[in-house]
């Protein structure tokens, strides 16, 4: 059996990594087109911080970690599957033969329709070689303008304010982290962020990046002021990388489509992580979530399947942690609520602390918080289970802090609910 | 053989002496709110219950992980958070369903439960014996069986 992988991100690491671990006989070949080890894009703020090397946000630490497991890693392109022949073409024109083969491409950046977007001094942060060349021009002292205040410019946005650039944050929307938070959360990111020395235009749009004097950028606003950037990054959203399917004959929408074990419309062929839209826990609805844990579920369920195991995929739960500068935030699942629910809120917005459950009969099915490190797993955790909280629902109507009780006192043998003693 | 941790909730008086010692023994100061095992108050049942990692086997942090900052000990089993590479960035706080692993803003990366290596500072500290390290095979299947079995009829009441 031959079992190929498209794509050295955690999805394909982690699928290859499982495929050996089943199957020890089986050839296992990785095929990645960036140059660098498999790294982490999650690891990417920390390196801008230095707080790690660039050898810090690799996927596995140990140099022989693939060698070990007889995993052969190619570092080239996929330019072509051919489904009938399974075999793949590379950017070098040689071709791979597969038996199984699973696509693990992620996503790319999505540059903005916006003139000027080519000139030099606008990156993403995206790649290892983004975070070099943000290094170079995100010098103390320089003006930096971050062009989104999503989740991905959001785990940027400490980076930079750490390495104490003139920074300003422009965001579409009218709040900080919209996909992820409510109104009052993402104006409380925003007063948190301002309070710290960065200027965030929400509700603002670049019109045009211009070339001003001295290399340096003008970036022109729909209110009509105009900035002076050093660096402009551009953090508006990605997509996933099934361009070179195209032709294929494998079903595509927003990423590759799979059922419920992550097989595409062709029987030897799985999609994993950001390219595959793949089914959420919370709505049944198949989506591209774009998330690490997300990401690492699906390499570990496709590649069971792969080697014929019958692994059925309940489902990914939606989530985010973000750091901003110090204050913490995090959601789950349906966090906005569902008609006919019920929810919770305790704000203290001059502490920055904000709670939100939401809740469907008694059963826990989203979340925000602001301002909580203790025990916020228990979330995701109520959300999985659908615990049916009987009447701990009652008391988190009251207080919603006591989220760890209310997972114990359901689940948990308490006192004379042992029934051991 | 491997042992864990076994909590018998009902033995527990809520003195919070394993989170004293859990603290001193992982950041050197004593002070409960950086103690891995954690006691939650039901007060109006008069019940304390401690809890802390199971060191689960398909460990969702370990999983999470971006940069393999959690490894096995291949001793003990535990879980454990590698300080110096860890970047801190929390994906294992909500991935881990059951809350047991929390940022530590002060060190900046994450902390939870390692089983002090083999020789549990909480389960050495319990005056009730609430907390007891023992062959994994007498851990927790018994008591879990028990609950479900009390709490089948009543459908969740």
């Amino acid at each position: 059996m031959k079992h190929v992988i498209i794509g050295a991100g955690p999805s394909g690491v982690i699928a290859a990594e499982t495929l050996r671990k089943l199957d020890s006989t089986s050839s296992v070949i990785m095929v990645g087109d960036e140059s660098e080890e498999p790294y982490s894009r999650m690891a990417l703020p920390y390196y801008l911080t230095n707080k790690i090397e660039e050898s810090g946000t690799y996927l596995r630490k140990d140099a022989d970690h693939y060698s070990d497991k007889k995993i052969d890693v190619i570092r080239d392109r996929v330019s072509k599957i051919d489904t009938k022949a399974k075999s793949l073409k590379l950017d070098n024109h040689s071709a791979i033969d597969y038996d199984k083969l699973l696509i693990a491409t992620g996503s790319h950046p999505v540059s903005p329709p916006i003139d000027g977007m080519e000139l030099p001094g606008i990156h993403s942060c995206w790649t290892l070689e983004d975070g070099r060349n943000i290094i170079k021009r995100a010098k103390p002292g320089a003006n930096v303008v971050l062009m989104g205040a999503g989740f991905i410019g959001c785990i940027i946005l400490e980076a930079l304010a750490l390495r104490k650039v003139n920074l300003t944050v422009i965001e579409m929307d009218d709040r900080m982290v919209p996909r992820m938070m409510d109104q009052n959360a993402g104006n409380l990111i925003r007063g948190w962020c301002q309070n710290k020395g960065v200027n965030v235009l929400t509700s603002t749009r670049v019109d045009a990046i211009e070339k001003a004097n001295g290399g340096a950028l003008k970036v022109r606003l729909n209110n009509g002021d105009a900035l002076d950037a050093d660096l402009v990054i551009s953090a508006t959203g990605v997509a996933a990388n099934i361009q070179f399917l195209a032709g294929s004959g494998l079903k595509t929408d927003f990423g590759v489509l799979v059922n419920d074990r992550l097989q595409s419309n062709m029987p030897d062929i799985y999609a994993a992580g950001d390219v595959c839209q793949g089914k959420d826990f919370s709505t049944g609805q198949y989506t591209v979530q774009a998330i690490q844990p997300t990401a690492a579920d699906h390499g570990r369920i496709a590649a069971m399947n792969m080697t014929g195991k019958n692994m059925l995929h309940q489902g990914c739960v939606n989530m985010n942690v973000l750091d901003t500068m110090g204050l913490i935030s995090s959601s789950y699942g349906l966090w906005m609520g569902v008609d006919g629910g019920e929810s919770v809120k305790r704000c203290d917005n001059d502490r920055y602390r904000y709670l939100s459950l939401q809740f469907e009969d008694d059963i826990l099915i989203g979340a925000q918080s602001l301002g909580l490190t203790q025990h916020v797993g228990v979330l995701h955790g109520l959300i999985r289970t659908k615990l049916k909280l009987g009447k701990w629902k009652d008391n988190l109507l009251k207080d919603p802090t006591r989220i760890m009780e209310a997972y114990l006192g359901t689940t948990q043998a308490i006192g004379h609910n042992a029934g051991i003693i | 053989m491997l042992r864990s941790l076994q909590i018998e909730p009902e033995k527990c008086t809520g003195c919070l002496q394993c989170e004293m010692a859990c603290s001193y023994q992982a950041e050197g100061v004593f002070n409960p709110s950086k103690s891995r095992i954690k006691i939650f108050a039901f007060h109006h049942e008069g019940r304390f219950v401690p809890y802390t990692c199971t060191q689960c086997t398909e460990a969702w942090c370990m999983h999470a992980c971006p940069v393999e900052a959690i490894v096995i000990n291949q001793v003990t089993g535990a879980k454990e958070v590698v300080e110096d590479i860890c970047v801190g960035c929390k994906v294992c706080t909500i991935a881990c369903p059951f809350g047991t692993v929390n940022y530590n803003q002060d060190t900046a990366v994450v902390q939870k439960c390692d089983l002090c290596g083999g020789d549990p500072e909480c389960a050495k500290a319990c005056p009730t014996q609430a907390i007891t390290y023992v062959a994994s095979e007498q851990g927790g299947i018994n008591r879990m069986r028990a609950h479900a079995a009390e709490n089948l009829p009543q459908d969740n009441a």
